[in-house]
């Protein structure tokens, strides 16, 4: 065992040496490497980095919403039909919810109107989401107004921020209390935007959500599993889309890897012939070969890695935001939680290191099997 | 087809994908040298097949590296779309949510073993002045290609096939009492007969192994015994091991071990598992090997390999008695 230790590392210092001689060739490949470990990573991180955020919001969500339909279209939900499904069993509470979208054509953005379950805002007062505060030059005791259903100017006074660290949801949230919003939006008392359900036993939900359909048939009953699921299936999607992209720069990388490594210098190849005319065998040769491609691998996917783990978690990822986020208007501003994955480490790694080592296999057999008599004669 | 999570696939399928294209040449190649190998004569064809060799072997070493990343995780993989299937709660649920699911993890498996037993027939032929095992080793490579080439297309078809809406089995379904097959019959083994069964084909495969060590003897008998140890302690896991690291008495699945609730057990048991075997399989390999050029080195290799089998083997036991002694579930 020690014997091999020990040659492995004299093969490792040869190879070392080697890549520092021929610094200018290598660290263009080098360079392409990193750029491509950085651009798989990044996409990476976000996309997890967002389907965690997701999941963490959805934590707190219901666990079934019921939305009344009327021609297969979103309709207001009168409060007796609340009650027609609060006495199910397994249903541990319904509560009618409100909440609406406003264009503002300030910002020219869709804002959310809603009013919250527990402490709303009194009369005449609402809570502003921060992104919308920064955009409208809003601070604590100033006036947002809006324009209601039948276009008359609303005065409301900005009570208070909402935390910062929930921006992923509250970038564009007005919080205003149950009269306002019905005034606001011209909603008589007794309707509903839709009904939010808490169910006892989370093991019953698709029960409750069955029983609900059968009071309820002009319903749409949407569950908090359901939502978990569509918000995965369009980060992974989203994030696939930079993916497929990215795929046709790894097949662009695997060829220029394949052509640095084919392209040996006549240096190179007297190289080889001195080594094996010295004793070295096919065997050591491409052993020192296949070091050089594991270094070079090394080295390129931990700058590349470090680079995109810096680029997602402290830069905000502006290359990809974008295409991963959706296309809003307002923006939220927000950091994502850093997290180490081990499983996502190393599907990267094969991402990128198995195309690199596919690409330079042949080459390198071919140097490592060079003649010596052949190579010194040249 | 879905892309969960979509780096996941991809990297499973790029790799399996660029394992089968080098096994295959790798295979075609061994056919030519099995119908073109003459090492007495020094023709330039000989010379051209003598290189190639090199590159051959190199596949297969790349191949084995890779597979063993590449089982763990497929199977993470799978217990990380469980959320997507209805129905499923951990791999179980996932790989059977098509046919393709648990043949494919089969075919891992078994491919596995192929290649670190091909990687000593390997080593040991290099080591022979006349190459001993030169024919043994292609034939070998003959089953190996095949089955990576099997194990790509079930991969693809498998996440090809992979549609969200199935609703599929939960692990309580495939182990609990009310099904029917193999593995419910495993899981159905009283713990009466599974554990004595366990521990005394344990003791005896570990004592094999050291008479090797110590003797120089038994080494076919131990590779053997390796062997069976291998599927004992896979249905050792299913029927009480599981279950009492779970502490409860009807909870049979092998993969929800790899979870967190569970204090990932499945990721120090199964590892260690798989490394004893994989050493033991080629430790008895190596000491079946009666060429004379190998009269020294084979009996070395089987020993350095003996011990590393001893060595995983004893701590996967004592992992094992570990989690029966701590664990509360009285069956």
């Amino acid at each position: 065992m020690n014997t091999w230790i020990e040659r492995q590392r004299g093969l490792i210092d040869t190879t070392v040496a080697n890549l520092r001689r021929r610094k200018a060739r290598n660290l263009g490949l080098l360079l392409a490497y990193v750029l491509l470990v950085f651009l798989l990573a990044s996409v990476v991180l976000f996309g997890d980095g967002m389907r965690r955020e997701a999941r963490l919001l959805l934590e707190e969500a219901p666990e079934l919403v019921v939305q009344r339909l009327t021609a297969g279209r979103h309709d207001l939900m009168p409060a007796q039909w609340l009650e027609r499904i609060a006495d199910l069993r397994g249903v541990a509470a319904v509560e009618g919810r409100l909440w609406g979208y406003h264009h503002d054509a300030a910002v020219g953005a869709n804002l959310t109107l809603q009013v919250p379950r527990e402490a709303a805002p009194a009369a005449g007062r609402v809570h502003l989401g921060a992104t919308l505060a920064r955009l409208r030059g809003l601070a604590p005791g100033d006036v947002l107004s809006l324009r209601d259903h039948a276009g008359q100017p609303h005065a409301f006074v900005v009570e208070a921020l909402l935390d910062s660290r929930s921006e992923l949801v509250s970038a564009d949230l007005v919080l205003l209390g149950e009269a306002d919003f019905r005034a606001f939006f011209g909603i008589a008392a007794g309707l509903y935007t839709d009904a939010a359900l808490r169910v006892v036993n989370p093991l019953e939900t698709r029960t409750v959500a069955e029983k609900v359909l059968a009071r309820l048939p002009a319903t749409r009953v949407i569950s908090r599993e359901e939502m978990r699921r569509t918000y995965d299936a369009v980060f992974n999607w989203r994030q696939g889309l930079p993916l497929m992209v990215l795929s046709v720069l790894l097949a662009a990388f695997a060829l220029l890897a394949w052509d640095k490594a084919s392209g040996l210098s006549a240096e190179e190849r007297r190289e080889i012939g001195i080594l094996k005319a010295l004793g070295w065998d096919s065997g050591d040769v491409l052993a020192m070969k296949l070091w050089e491609g594991a270094l070079l691998s090394l080295l390129a996917f931990l700058l590349g890695y470090t680079l995109a783990w810096l680029h997602v978690y402290y830069a905000g990822a502006p290359l990809f935001e974008p295409v991963l986020k959706g296309w809003s208007v307002l923006y939220p501003h927000f950091a994502l939680a850093p997290e180490v994955d081990i499983s996502r480490i190393v599907s990267l790694a094969l991402l990128t290191v198995l195309p690199y080592v596919a690409a330079t296999l042949v080459p390198v057999w071919r140097a490592a099997t060079l003649d010596p008599d052949e190579v010194m004669r040249e | 087809m879905i892309f969960q999570p979509a780096a996941l696939a991809l990297a499973l399928l790029l790799a399996s994908s660029l394992n089968a294209l080098g096994l295959a040449v790798a295979g075609l190649f061994a056919l030519r040298m099995l119908r073109h190998w003459h090492p007495d004569i020094g023709s330039e064809a000989q010379i051209a097949l003598e290189r190639r060799t090199h590159l051959v072997s190199t596949l297969v070493v790349l191949s084995l590296l890779l597979s063993l990343p590449m089982l763990a995780l497929f199977t993470h993989t799978a217990d990380a779309m469980a959320p997507f299937f209805a129905g499923a709660m951990c791999a179980v649920g996932s790989l059977k949510a098509n046919a393709w699911g648990l043949p494919a993890l089969a075919v891992m498996l078994v491919g596995f073993f192929l290649a670190a037993a091909w990687l000593v027939l390997h080593r040991l032929d290099t080591r022979g002045w006349d190459q001993p095992l030169l024919l043994a080793k292609y034939r070998l490579l003959l089953l190996l290609a095949p089955l990576a080439l099997a194990q790509a297309a079930l991969l693809w078809l498998y996440f090809g096939g992979l549609k969200a809406e199935v609703i599929t089995s939960c692990c309580g379904s495939l182990f609990g009492p009310a099904a029917t097959g193999t593995l419910a019959e495993l899981s159905a083994l009283p713990e009466a007969i599974a554990r004595p069964l366990f521990f005394l084909t344990l003791a005896l495969t570990l004592a094999a192994g050291a008479t090797l060590l110590v003797r120089g003897r038994l080494g076919r008998a131990f590779g053997v015994l390796a062997g069976l140890n291998f599927v004992v302690a896979l249905a050792a896991i299913v029927a009480f091991i599981a279950p009492h690291i779970y502490e409860q008495p009807h909870h049979h699945c092998p993969f929800c071990l790899l979870q967190a609730e569970h204090g990932y057990a499945g990721w120090l048991l199964y590892p260690l598992l798989f490394l004893g075997t994989a050493a033991g399989l080629g430790a008895g390999l190596a000491a079946g090997v009666r060429a004379q050029s190998l009269h020294n080195e084979a009996p070395r290799l089987a020993a350095a390999l003996a011990r590393i089998a001893v060595a995983a083997l004893a701590s996967f036991g004592a992992a094992v008695s570990f989690y029966l002694w701590r664990s509360n579930l009285v069956m």
